[in-house]
């Protein structure tokens, strides 16, 4: 076989050993761009894991990497003006170059043959001519643009800034440092990677790079800038370029990465974001993965490629999932400023998702120890040697302080009469309350007969309902001391539909069913009858429902409410530009589309009593396109924090039956993160919790202040 | 966890008398369900005609359409053939819908292959509405509510279709650790819909024993599964061939939560059903 390697870097070079190393026969051609021992970039970090196949690939190799390697197993946060440190992370770092010169010695020493100097001009003449062309030329390859009808890659660009340096400052750990200056944070992610040397890059947001002036500095007024602002951190020691840029960081992925006889390796594939691993890591796990695939089905180049794929690319989009929450952490974090240095900290070692709390209390039992403590509020020697863990520690919502950090629902319940909760519904509540959470949020109460979405939901519109609600709630208080959250909820264009053990939003026969109200005269689904567009009159009728519905849950004796803003039901669906298409004064701009959202929530705040919290279920995102973003719950949310609300329950998608989710363990953890920090109101965060770990993680991390947790039956 | 058993219907040796057979021992073992595949460009018999026959000569053992790829057909059509096996079999029908990846059983049916997805939702929303009092469509399913509905997928918005429209979730084969990372989304979504209980979970795999039937077994998915190019050979490469692996795999599924497992034979030698029958006894 004859295979042509483009690109002598770690990917082109490991992959060419480690086929020549079990095809002595097969002629093996490497054509690199650069002289030989010009690199750029400074060090490569990898995991013990990766060593551990790397010495499976090739001892040879591994034991001349391993005998340059520096290991250490810290990582120092410099934040607040102090060090933070976390222990029992093993890294091992080397030096690019040194990495390089092993490759190729190594190459060398079996055979393969390596052109340097060599530019590339067309790949599809060096296809032709090698029975195997394999692309290792990297994240600006030649191949993935020449063949990008087939390949169709993506490439993302990042929002913030960075430039990679070197330092002669010896490093002992991992280290980031966050600054804060007149034109905004910079950060530095550094790490030691030989005797001698340190990486160290430094990264801002494209806003601070300007305010800066560094979009007009040469790179010599870059060191120096960069060198007088971490001054205190060099502690004399120089920063060194190497062609050192400002860039902005390039996410590369591709729909197949192979063509009939060219295959795809390394960053010419795919990259992920340097903060959470080196890209060489994964390259060369790349060459591994492809050497055993030709091991495996020979020349039939297609299985080859196929195995190597198939292999490979879950692995690798898993890895570009965690490093994009890496990046977009990075991206943000001056949302995170207003924390303590622990929480900080662990909130950071959180970031990518891949590390929990008790990932953490595993690797350094003291750091988390401190965590707990800064949880629980008490520090210094006078605290108590251990305290309970974060979810059992005390919070403060609004007026109130609750005892921890649980809370519980239930979905809309599913055998009311008439909206009178059933004797089942209430023991199943009682249930609950016996779990002791904190917080248990009723299903959504209806405010009108017609705010129900089923015959059989419960509802807070009559008298009876009231006193009903009254006697349960005194029982749920005598049980364990719950505070109990009344939900009030107006489903709108999503009323008169089958009960959910059916399914969802199925419409109830003409027979049954009652009429709809919306913004908008829009069915939910194909199959929904057609709501009527809310005029002034409805509006001050649904208002006043939520009024008379609130005072009478004060009247029950609930502690807190809930109003409903999620999900595409009444009050959600003005916010959404999907749902909400008036010309009025209620639709259109954000500012008028929630207009009358507020208009309820001023109206319940000005009859619910001040000591008991008032809160929103907010909808974050609708998961679809064009309709409400982020940023727009954001503004949403400075609103109600503005008008007297007290906590978000955060929630996302459903605002029409076409909503695009991703589901899966703790996927609304982003979403509480964004509201609880952005606008610095507390959280509820639900979204697949299962365990005490899931909860310990986001609350230390202040992702979320209370957390719903979905309780399952354990199998027998 | 209940064990089903598919019938070879995709198996271009298997005759009508050798699937009424597999039907007949199946209802007769301790198994609880028998399953059929769906292909259009296939040397395959249709499913739903295959359980009808089969309902035929069985009486205890529930019938599952696992998996028929719903936008290839009449919604009208599909939900009159539901309710009738439901109602002809005395309630024991399941019905397990998806997509359908391969172009080419579109284009043979002359169903349009894009917009597939919308109009799989579209199907999903209106099918039980033929199974309702008022609907002039008859028969009226036995179970109530009409047989259960599965929905199988691996996209992002498989999930949220089990959750809106359907009882539970098809997987459609890998190792217990693959099925337990669907199921939790299979419950996120469940439960982010506000639908009382728990998804049905249903999971399959296949299964051939002694070594001539593995090997045949293997070429057998390496072709049916040839249009999910890499996966064909993940899917193989995952043949249950010995009682450790039957039983370990059993285990994994168990623990993720599985309630209905259909082990479809590789080879259609009925045979192998009983000496799948003497490992799980």
């Amino acid at each position: 076989m004859n295979i042509t390697v483009i690109g002598g870097g770690p990917a082109g070079l490991y992959i060419s050993l480690l086929l020549k190393k079990r095809y002595p026969n097969w002629n093996i051609t490497v054509y690199e761009r650069h002289p030989a021992g010009v690199t750029y970039g400074w060090g490569v970090v990898f995991s013990d894991r990766t060593l551990a196949e790397l010495r499976e690939a090739d001892y040879k190799s591994y034991t001349d990497i391993t005998d340059n390697f520096v290991i250490w197993d810290t990582i120092d946060v410099w934040y607040g003006d102090r060090w933070t440190r976390c222990r029992g992370h093993v890294f091992a770092g080397i030096a690019r170059r040194k990495l390089l010169s092993v490759l190729q010695a190594r190459c060398q020493e079996l055979g393969v043959v390596l052109h340097f100097e060599a530019e590339i001009e067309d790949p599809a003449q060096m296809a032709a001519k090698a029975d195997v062309l394999i692309a290792a030329d990297g994240v600006n390859s030649i191949v993935r643009k020449t063949y990008a009808h087939i390949f169709r890659p993506s490439l993302e660009l990042g929002r913030a800034r960075y430039i990679w340096f070197g330092t002669d400052k010896v490093l002992d750990a991992f280290t980031f440092i966050f600054r804060e200056t007149e034109h905004g944070l910079f950060q530095v992610h550094a790490y030691p990677f030989d005797g001698a040397t340190s990486t160290f890059i430094v990264e801002c947001a494209e806003e601070t790079w300007q305010r800066a002036g560094l979009d007009q500095a040469d790179e010599a007024e870059s060191i120096a800038y960069c060198e007088q602002l971490f001054a205190d951190h060099l502690q004399g020691h120089r920063l060194l370029s190497n062609r050192s840029r400002w860039i902005r960081f390039v996410t590369v992925k591709n729909r197949t990465w192979h063509h009939e006889n060219i295959v795809l390796l390394g960053d010419a594939a795919h990259t992920a974001h340097f903060s959470i691993g080196s890209g060489t890591k994964l390259a060369m796990e790349d060459a591994i993965a492809l050497a055993n695939a030709f091991e495996e089905h020979g020349d039939d180049l297609e299985a080859v490629f196929d195995e190597y794929e198939s292999l490979r690319k879950p692995k690798v989009e898993a890895f570009q999932q965690a490093a994009i929450e890496s990046q977009t952490y990075f991206e943000h974090v001056s949302r995170y400023l207003h924390m303590n240095p622990v929480q900080f900290t662990f909130h950071l070692l959180t970031r990518s998702g891949r590390m929990s709390f008790d990932n953490l209390r595993l690797r350094d039992p003291a750091f988390i120890n401190t965590v707990e403590h800064d949880c629980a509020g008490v520090n210094g020697k006078a605290a108590p040697l251990f305290v309970p863990p974060p979810l059992l520690t005390q919070v403060a919502v609004g007026p109130q302080r609750l005892p921890n950090r649980l809370a519980l629902d239930q979905p809309p319940a599913e055998d009311a009469r008439d909206g009178t909760l059933s004797d089942e519904g209430a023991e199943a509540l009682l249930a609950l309350a016996r779990r002791e959470p904190a917080l248990l949020i009723t299903p959504p109460l209806a405010v009108t007969p017609e705010g129900r979405i089923s015959p059989e939901c419960v509802g807070l519109y009559r008298e009876e309902h009231r006193d009903a609600w009254s006697a349960l709630v005194e029982r749920l208080h005598a049980e364990r001391n719950t505070r109990v959250v009344a939900h009030l909820s107006h489903a709108g264009r999503r009323g008169a539909t089958r009960p959910r053990r059916y399914g969802l939003d199925l419409p109830l026969p003409p027979s049954e069913a009652w009429p709809l109200l919306a913004p908008s005269p829009l069915p939910y689904t194909p199959a929904s009858p057609q709501p009527k567009a809310m005029d002034t009159d409805d509006m001050a009728a649904v208002r006043e429902a939520f009024v008379r519905a609130a005072q009478w849950a004060a009247e029950a004796g609930f502690d807190a409410l809930q109003l409903n803003m999620a999900h595409g039901y009444l009050l959600a669906s003005f916010l959404s530009p999907l749902t909400n298409q008036r010309d009025d004064e209620y639709g259109g701009s954000l500012e008028n589309r929630m207009r009358f959202p507020l208009e309820v929530f001023d109206a319940v705040r000005a009859v619910w009593p001040d000591d008991r919290p008032l809160g929103v279920l907010l909808n974050v995102t609708d998961w679809e396109p064009g309709g409400m973003t982020e940023e727009e719950a954001v503004t949403v949310a400075r609103a109600l924090k503005e008008h007297g609300c007290d906590f978000v329950q955060v929630a996302v998608g459903q605002t029409t039956p076409n909503s695009r989710p991703v589901y899966g363990r703790n996927y609304l953890k982003s979403y509480s993160d964004l509201i609880r920090n952005e606008v610095r109101l507390p959280t509820i965060c639900g979204g697949y919790l299962l365990t005490a770990d899931d909860v310990n993680t986001l609350v230390a991390a202040g992702r979320a202040d209370l957390c719903v947790l979905t309780v399952e039956e354990a199998s027998p | 966890m209940n064990i089903g058993i598919g019938l070879p219907n995709t198996k271009a040796d298997a005759t009508g008398e050798c699937l009424l057979e597999w039907a007949r021992r199946t209802d007769e073992g301790p198994f609880s369900s028998l399953g059929v595949l769906d292909r259009m460009v296939y040397q395959s018999y249709e499913p739903m005609l295959t359980l009808a026959a089969a309902a035929g000569v069985t009486r205890r053992v529930r019938l599952a359409a696992t998996i028929i790829a719903a936008p290839l057909r009449n919604t009208a059509i599909l939900a009159k053939q539901a309710a009738s096996l439901d109602a002809l079999s005395g309630g024991r029908f399941v019905l397990g819908l998806a997509l359908g990846a391969r172009q080419e059983d579109y284009d043979a049916v002359g169903a349009p292959y894009r917009g597939r997805g919308r109009r799989f939702d579209e199907q999903l929303l209106t099918l039980r509405t033929f199974w309702q009092e008022e609907s002039p469509i008859g028969p009226r399913p036995v179970q109530a509510g009409g047989p259960p509905i599965l929905v199988g997928g691996m996209s992002e918005r498989t999930f949220a279709r089990v959750a809106r429209y359907a009882d539970g979730y098809m997987h459609g084969g890998g190792p217990p650790r693959a099925f337990a990372r669907m199921a939790e989304k299979a419950r996120a979504a469940w439960r982010d819909a506000g639908r009382p209980g728990k998804p049905l979970l249903w999971g399959m795999a296949y299964f051939a024993f002694g070594e001539e039937a593995a090997e045949a077994a293997r070429h057998y998915l390496l072709d049916y599964y040839a249009f999910t190019g890499p996966f064909a050979r993940r899917i193989a490469e995952g043949l249950l061939t010995t009682p450790q692996a039957v039983r370990q795999f059993l285990r994994g599924y168990a623990d993720a939560g599985c309630d209905e497992l259909i082990l479809f034979p590789g080879v259609s030698d009925v045979e192998q059903l009983d000496r799948l029958a003497d490992i799980l006894a």
